[in-house]
Protein backbone atom coordinates (compact mmCIF):
# COMPACT_ATOMS: atom_id res chain seq x y z
CA UNK A 1 0.00 0.00 0.00
CA UNK A 2 3.16 2.11 1.32
CA UNK A 3 5.18 1.47 -2.02
CA UNK A 4 2.03 1.82 -3.98
CA UNK A 5 1.82 5.21 -2.87
CA UNK A 6 5.95 5.84 -3.72
CA UNK A 7 5.56 4.74 -6.79
CA UNK A 8 2.39 6.92 -7.45
CA UNK A 9 3.85 10.23 -5.76
CA UNK A 10 7.51 9.46 -7.85
CA UNK A 11 5.66 9.35 -11.02
CA UNK A 12 3.67 12.27 -10.39
CA UNK A 13 6.75 14.03 -9.68
CA UNK A 14 8.38 12.95 -13.06
CA UNK A 15 5.45 14.25 -14.46
CA UNK A 16 5.86 17.48 -13.39
CA UNK A 17 9.82 17.52 -13.71
CA UNK A 18 9.10 16.65 -17.38
CA UNK A 19 6.40 19.86 -17.67
CA UNK A 20 8.27 21.85 -16.49
CA UNK A 21 11.48 21.56 -18.66
CA UNK A 22 9.59 21.44 -21.59
CA UNK A 23 8.10 24.86 -20.73
CA UNK A 24 11.27 25.78 -20.03
CA UNK A 25 12.41 24.75 -23.67
CA UNK A 26 9.64 26.32 -25.24
CA UNK A 27 10.07 29.53 -23.82
CA UNK A 28 13.51 29.50 -24.34
CA UNK A 29 13.52 28.42 -27.71
CA UNK A 30 10.65 31.41 -28.11
CA UNK A 31 12.65 34.19 -26.65
CA UNK A 32 16.14 33.46 -27.67
CA UNK A 33 17.03 36.61 -29.87
CA UNK A 34 19.43 36.70 -32.64
CA UNK A 35 22.89 37.62 -31.52
CA UNK A 36 26.55 38.06 -33.38
CA UNK A 37 27.16 35.27 -34.98
CA UNK A 38 24.46 33.49 -36.00
CA UNK A 39 22.73 32.91 -39.26
CA UNK A 40 19.72 35.70 -40.38
CA UNK A 41 16.73 33.97 -41.18
CA UNK A 42 15.91 33.09 -45.07
CA UNK A 43 14.12 35.99 -46.41
CA UNK A 44 11.66 33.88 -48.78
CA UNK A 45 10.45 32.00 -45.88
CA UNK A 46 8.39 34.54 -44.41
CA UNK A 47 5.85 35.29 -47.39
CA UNK A 48 7.12 39.10 -47.75
CA UNK A 49 5.77 41.91 -49.92
CA UNK A 50 7.88 42.86 -52.73
CA UNK A 51 10.52 41.08 -54.27
CA UNK A 52 13.77 39.21 -52.10
CA UNK A 53 17.14 40.05 -53.88
CA UNK A 54 19.72 37.09 -53.94
CA UNK A 55 22.20 38.09 -51.14
CA UNK A 56 24.20 35.34 -51.61
CA UNK A 57 27.75 36.76 -51.32
CA UNK A 58 26.68 39.97 -50.49
CA UNK A 59 27.00 42.20 -47.39
CA UNK A 60 23.84 42.94 -46.33
CA UNK A 61 21.95 45.19 -44.31
CA UNK A 62 18.76 44.38 -42.89
CA UNK A 63 16.93 47.22 -41.14
CA UNK A 64 13.38 47.44 -39.80
CA UNK A 65 11.40 50.36 -40.17
CA UNK A 66 8.16 51.96 -39.77
CA UNK A 67 6.08 54.92 -40.92
CA UNK A 68 5.53 56.07 -37.52
CA UNK A 69 9.25 55.69 -35.83
CA UNK A 70 10.49 59.09 -36.04
CA UNK A 71 14.42 57.74 -35.70
CA UNK A 72 13.27 55.32 -38.82
CA UNK A 73 12.96 59.20 -40.47
CA UNK A 74 16.57 59.85 -39.95
CA UNK A 75 17.63 56.67 -40.84
CA UNK A 76 16.40 56.74 -44.81
CA UNK A 77 18.87 59.37 -45.39
CA UNK A 78 22.21 57.68 -44.55
CA UNK A 79 21.28 54.06 -45.91
CA UNK A 80 20.62 55.89 -49.02
CA UNK A 81 24.12 57.48 -48.78
CA UNK A 82 25.56 54.21 -47.98
CA UNK A 83 23.34 52.41 -50.82
CA UNK A 84 24.81 55.06 -53.27
CA UNK A 85 28.34 54.61 -52.22
CA UNK A 86 28.92 51.08 -51.31
CA UNK A 87 26.41 49.09 -53.81
CA UNK A 88 28.82 48.99 -56.27
CA UNK A 89 30.96 47.07 -54.20
CA UNK A 90 28.64 44.12 -53.31
CA UNK A 91 26.49 46.23 -50.57
CA UNK A 92 22.88 44.97 -50.48
CA UNK A 93 20.37 47.13 -48.11
CA UNK A 94 17.43 45.62 -47.65
CA UNK A 95 14.90 47.85 -45.32
CA UNK A 96 11.64 45.72 -43.94
CA UNK A 97 8.74 47.67 -43.16
CA UNK A 98 6.27 46.40 -40.31
CA UNK A 99 3.77 49.37 -40.62
CA UNK A 100 0.03 47.72 -40.36
CA UNK A 101 -1.12 49.90 -43.59
CA UNK A 102 0.28 49.36 -46.85
CA UNK A 103 -0.49 53.15 -47.32
CA UNK A 104 1.20 54.77 -44.52
CA UNK A 105 4.48 53.09 -45.95
CA UNK A 106 4.04 54.52 -49.22
CA UNK A 107 3.24 57.88 -47.99
CA UNK A 108 6.49 57.45 -45.70
CA UNK A 109 8.97 56.63 -48.57
CA UNK A 110 6.82 59.35 -51.38
CA UNK A 111 9.10 61.92 -48.15
CA UNK A 112 11.67 59.35 -47.35
CA UNK A 113 12.92 58.16 -50.84
CA UNK A 114 15.03 55.06 -51.45
CA UNK A 115 16.92 53.28 -53.96
CA UNK A 116 17.71 50.41 -51.94
CA UNK A 117 15.14 47.40 -51.66
CA UNK A 118 11.91 47.70 -49.30
CA UNK A 119 9.95 44.64 -48.59
CA UNK A 120 6.98 44.64 -46.35
CA UNK A 121 6.78 42.19 -43.21
CA UNK A 122 2.50 42.37 -43.57
CA UNK A 123 2.10 39.08 -41.60
CA UNK A 124 5.08 40.41 -38.72
CA UNK A 125 6.17 36.73 -39.23
CA UNK A 126 9.77 37.77 -39.75
CA UNK A 127 9.88 40.59 -37.05
CA UNK A 128 8.13 38.17 -34.84
CA UNK A 129 10.73 35.26 -34.87
CA UNK A 130 13.83 37.98 -34.98
CA UNK A 131 12.21 39.92 -32.27
CA UNK A 132 13.91 42.97 -32.27
CA UNK A 133 14.03 44.54 -29.43
CA UNK A 134 13.62 48.89 -30.38
CA UNK A 135 12.55 50.50 -33.40
CA UNK A 136 14.45 50.84 -35.91
CA UNK A 137 16.76 47.72 -35.65
CA UNK A 138 19.10 46.58 -37.99
CA UNK A 139 21.22 43.30 -38.50
CA UNK A 140 24.91 43.92 -40.64
CA UNK A 141 25.66 40.68 -42.38
CA UNK A 142 28.99 39.80 -43.91
CA UNK A 143 29.04 37.68 -47.36
CA UNK A 144 28.67 34.44 -44.78
CA UNK A 145 25.48 35.41 -44.59
CA UNK A 146 25.63 35.27 -41.02
CA UNK A 147 25.39 38.69 -38.15
CA UNK A 148 28.37 40.50 -37.82
CA UNK A 149 26.55 43.76 -36.36
CA UNK A 150 23.84 44.60 -34.60
CA UNK A 151 22.25 48.18 -34.26
CA UNK A 152 19.92 49.04 -31.62
CA UNK A 153 17.34 52.12 -33.01
CA UNK A 154 19.59 54.81 -35.08
CA UNK A 155 21.55 57.25 -33.20
CA UNK A 156 22.57 60.16 -35.43
CA UNK A 157 25.86 60.42 -36.67
CA UNK A 158 27.44 58.10 -34.43
CA UNK A 159 25.43 55.08 -35.84
CA UNK A 160 26.03 56.67 -39.49
CA UNK A 161 30.16 56.03 -38.56
CA UNK A 162 29.41 53.02 -37.28
CA UNK A 163 27.61 51.25 -40.40
CA UNK A 164 30.09 52.90 -42.79
CA UNK A 165 33.37 51.49 -40.77
CA UNK A 166 31.68 48.20 -40.63
CA UNK A 167 30.47 47.69 -43.83
CA UNK A 168 33.88 48.39 -45.28
CA UNK A 169 35.58 46.24 -42.95
CA UNK A 170 33.20 43.48 -44.50
CA UNK A 171 33.66 44.46 -48.11
CA UNK A 172 37.38 44.38 -47.71
CA UNK B 1 -10.79 21.00 1.07
CA UNK B 2 -12.51 24.53 1.34
CA UNK B 3 -8.97 25.50 1.11
CA UNK B 4 -8.26 23.93 -2.21
CA UNK B 5 -11.29 25.25 -3.46
CA UNK B 6 -10.50 28.65 -2.86
CA UNK B 7 -6.89 27.81 -4.11
CA UNK B 8 -8.81 26.97 -7.19
CA UNK B 9 -10.85 29.90 -7.43
CA UNK B 10 -8.30 31.93 -6.94
CA UNK B 11 -6.11 30.17 -9.88
CA UNK B 12 -9.01 30.62 -12.13
CA UNK B 13 -9.68 34.07 -11.26
CA UNK B 14 -5.90 34.91 -11.62
CA UNK B 15 -6.32 33.09 -14.93
CA UNK B 16 -8.93 34.85 -16.39
CA UNK B 17 -7.65 38.84 -15.10
CA UNK B 18 -3.71 37.66 -16.49
CA UNK B 19 -4.82 36.90 -19.95
CA UNK B 20 -6.07 40.53 -20.44
CA UNK B 21 -2.03 41.77 -20.02
CA UNK B 22 -0.18 42.14 -22.68
CA UNK B 23 2.99 43.31 -23.86
CA UNK B 24 3.10 45.43 -26.94
CA UNK B 25 5.95 44.40 -28.84
CA UNK B 26 8.16 47.37 -30.27
CA UNK B 27 7.15 46.98 -33.89
CA UNK B 28 3.39 47.40 -32.84
CA UNK B 29 3.70 50.81 -31.82
CA UNK B 30 2.33 52.66 -33.88
CA UNK B 31 -1.03 53.49 -32.36
CA UNK B 32 0.99 54.73 -29.39
CA UNK B 33 3.44 56.41 -31.47
CA UNK B 34 -0.03 58.78 -32.62
CA UNK B 35 0.83 62.32 -31.54
CA UNK B 36 -3.13 61.85 -29.94
CA UNK B 37 -1.48 59.36 -27.65
CA UNK B 38 0.64 62.45 -25.83
CA UNK B 39 -0.88 63.89 -22.63
CA UNK B 40 -1.03 67.24 -23.53
CA UNK B 41 -1.89 69.33 -26.73
CA UNK B 42 -0.09 70.90 -28.86
CA UNK B 43 -1.31 74.32 -28.10
CA UNK B 44 -2.14 74.21 -24.78
CA UNK B 45 1.02 72.78 -24.07
CA UNK B 46 3.16 75.64 -25.54
CA UNK B 47 1.05 78.07 -23.57
CA UNK B 48 1.74 76.94 -20.31
CA UNK B 49 5.16 76.44 -21.61
CA UNK B 50 5.33 80.23 -22.40
CA UNK B 51 3.73 81.35 -18.93
CA UNK B 52 6.11 78.85 -17.35
CA UNK B 53 9.07 79.90 -18.83
CA UNK B 54 8.19 83.91 -18.18
CA UNK B 55 7.61 83.03 -14.47
CA UNK B 56 10.57 80.71 -13.70
CA UNK B 57 13.04 81.64 -16.99
CA UNK B 58 13.18 78.05 -17.72
CA UNK B 59 11.82 75.72 -19.55
CA UNK B 60 11.43 71.78 -20.62
CA UNK B 61 11.35 68.77 -18.03
CA UNK B 62 7.64 68.11 -18.30
CA UNK B 63 6.77 64.39 -19.33
CA UNK B 64 8.30 62.12 -22.10
CA UNK B 65 8.91 62.47 -25.67
CA UNK B 66 6.88 60.78 -28.23
CA UNK B 67 3.85 58.87 -27.62
CA UNK B 68 5.24 55.91 -25.79
CA UNK B 69 6.72 53.81 -29.56
CA UNK B 70 9.42 52.67 -27.78
CA UNK B 71 11.40 54.04 -30.43
CA UNK B 72 15.66 54.25 -29.91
Amino acid sequence: MNTSYNQNKQTKNKLIVTFAVSLLGAFLAVAAPLKEGDAFPDLNQFGLEGTVPDTRGKVVLVDFFASWCHPCQESFPAMQELYQKYSGQGLVIIAINVDKNKADMDEFLKTHPAGFVILRDASSKLVSQVKIPTMPSSFLLGRDGKIHAFHRGFKGDETRKQYAEEIEALLK
Amino acid sequence: MKTRCLLLLTLVAACGLLSGCVNVQPWERGNLADPAMTVSNPLGGSMSEHMWFSREAASGGRGVGGGGCGCN
